[in-house]
Formats: structure tokens, C-alpha cells, sequence
């Protein structure tokens, strides 16, 4: 049992422990907060991935971002003060079988099979590289995405809008 | 064969990391397909973006050995983000025409 090993699980548990909540909580606000610590995981797991800005931007964009949110979506559209915060199931019987067998599926695959693999390069800053290959290889992707977020922005505040005379 | 299994489990490596990602994604589709929150709908939705991350991320590191997975899931939290904009604000519009936003009960289109 090294470090690696040790924080891996650690990162492991933490990330489906929370997604586990956030799927099987009955209160939504339970469900926001477990989500915190799905997403915090999920960067623990960017880290040993050797993606330091990856992860540092997991915990920028889904926990100060998305969560946020989230979490306004919730205050705005539940009854906090009612016991309205509940929420219900449908089809559970029909969705367990399938997601088991989709979970069996996947996790036999990626346990089975003999990946191809490379010998991991050391460790080393990734941000100047990204940001190179944003601005060369990848620059059409990166410019569409800014297009994507401009169009997100304004079609999100037009919708959101409170009609005057709707 | 048990030994093999927990010698396997003590050293991570790129499947430990798929299956995690696996696991996390069936939590997400499970999510979408009972919950009848529409928030709720979408949080699973965000469970699987970052289930097909960590994929994306654990083949950059142990597959290719280049930086193009990690580039691609700065793209998909991109997207996401957008998503999650769009997504809420037509969660709180429903609320305003519907007053719920329990998706097996909004089935109409204009009111």
C-alpha cells in the first residue's frame, strides 16, 4: 500500500460515495450538497491523473460555478420552508434492472480488458501546454466554444426573464 | 485467484480508474431516469460529464501519453457549464408557468 494507492481510494470513495447520495437522497438539498463532494472527488481524481489545471478548473467552474447554480435552481423551485423539499421516484424497479446491467457492463469491460498502454510520462505543468494547444491545434473548437457560451449567456437571461404580460 | 484480485487492487491503474468513472456514470443515468425532480435530472446529468472526464483525462495519462484527452474535457466542462445556464433557466421558467417542476407532470407544451 503506497500513497498513490491510498489516495486513490480515498479520492475513490469520497467521489461515489457522494454520487451515491446524490442519487439515493429523498431531500434535494442533501442531494446538492453530496454533489459537492462527487465533484471535489472527481478533481482528487484529476490530480493523481497528473491534470493540475484540469482539476484546479473542476473546482473553479463545478463547485463555484455549477453547484451555485444548482443550488439557486433548488431555493428558487422548492417550497425550503414546506415540507415540498421531498422529492419522489418513478419506474424505480424497471431502472434498477437496467442500470445494474448498463453498471455490469461497463465495469466488466473496463476490468477485462487489456488496455494499451503507455509508460506514464513524469509529472509536469500542463497549463502553459494547454493553453498552446488551445491557441494552435485546437483554436476552431476554442473559438466555437466562446461563441457557445456568449449564445448560453444571452438565451439563459432571455428565458429566465420574467415576462411582464405573459 | 484472491490473491491475484487483491494484488490487482492495490495497484491502481488506468482500469481502477474507469471503473470509477463506470460506476459514477450508471449513478448518473440512474438519476435521469427516476427522479422526477427536474434539478435532480440534471445533477445526474452532471454525474456523467464528469464520468466521461475522468475517462477522457485517465486515457490522456495512461493511453496516449499526450495532452489532447485533458483539451477535450476542458471542452466538456465548457459545454456543461452552458448547459447547466440553459437548463435552469427553463427549469425556472416551468416553475413560473407550471408551479412544479416534477417532469412526468409537465406534458403540455403551451398553457
Amino acid at each position: 500500500m503506497d500513497l498513490f494507492t491510498i489516495i486513490f481510494y480515498s479520492f475513490a470513495v469520497i467521489t461515489l460515495g457522494g454520487g451515491a447520495v446524490v442519487v439515493f437522497s429523498r431531500n434535494i438539498v442533501h442531494s446538492a450538497f453530496a454533489l459537492l463532494f462527487a465533484f471535489f472527488g472527481v478533481a482528487g481524481l484529476y490530480v493523481l491523473l497528473m491534470a493540475d489545471f484540469l482539476a484546479i478548473t473542476q473546482l473553479m467552474i463545478y463547485v463555484g460555478g455549477i453547484l451555485v447554480l444548482i443550488l439557486f435552481g433548488v431555493m428558487l423551485t422548492s417550497q425550503v420552508l414546506d415540507v415540498q423539499i421531498k422529492t419522489g421516484t418513478i419506474q424505480t424497479f424497471p431502472a434498477v434492472l437496467a442500470v445494474s446491467a448498463l453498471a455490469g457492463t461497463l465495469v466488466g469491460i473496463f476490468w477485462s480488458t487489456d488496455w494499451k498502454t503507455t509508460a506514464a510520462p513524469p509529472m509536469e505543468v500542463t497549463a502553459a501546454k494547454i493553453g498552446e494547444m488551445l491557441l494552435t491545434s485546437y483554436l476552431l473548437p476554442f473559438e466555437i466554444a466562446s461563441v457557445v457560451l456568449l449564445a448560453a449567456l444571452i438565451g439563459a437571461a432571455m428565458i429566465a426573464r420574467r415576462e411582464k404580460n405573459a | 485467484m484472491a490473491q491475484e484480485f487483491m494484488q490487482w487492487l492495490s495497484h491502481p491503474g488506468l482500469n481502477h480508474f474507469l471503473i470509477v468513472s463506470g460506476i459514477l456514470f450508471s449513478f448518473g443515468i440512474f438519476a435521469v431516469l427516476t427522479r422526477r425532480n427536474a434539478i435532480l435530472v440534471l445533477m445526474g446529468i452532471e454525474l456523467i460529464l464528469n464520468a466521461a472526464n475522468i475517462n477522457f483525462i485517465a486515457f490522456s495519462r495512461y493511453g496516449t501519453g499526450t495532452l489532447d484527452g485533458q483539451v477535450i474535457a476542458i471542452f466538456v466542462i465548457i459545454l456543461a457549464a452552458a448547459e447547466a445556464a440553459i437548463a435552469l433557466a427553463i427549469v425556472l421558467n416551468i416553475y413560473q408557468n407550471f408551479n412544479t417542476i416534477n417532469v412526468d407532470e409537465i406534458n403540455q407544451l403551451r398553457d
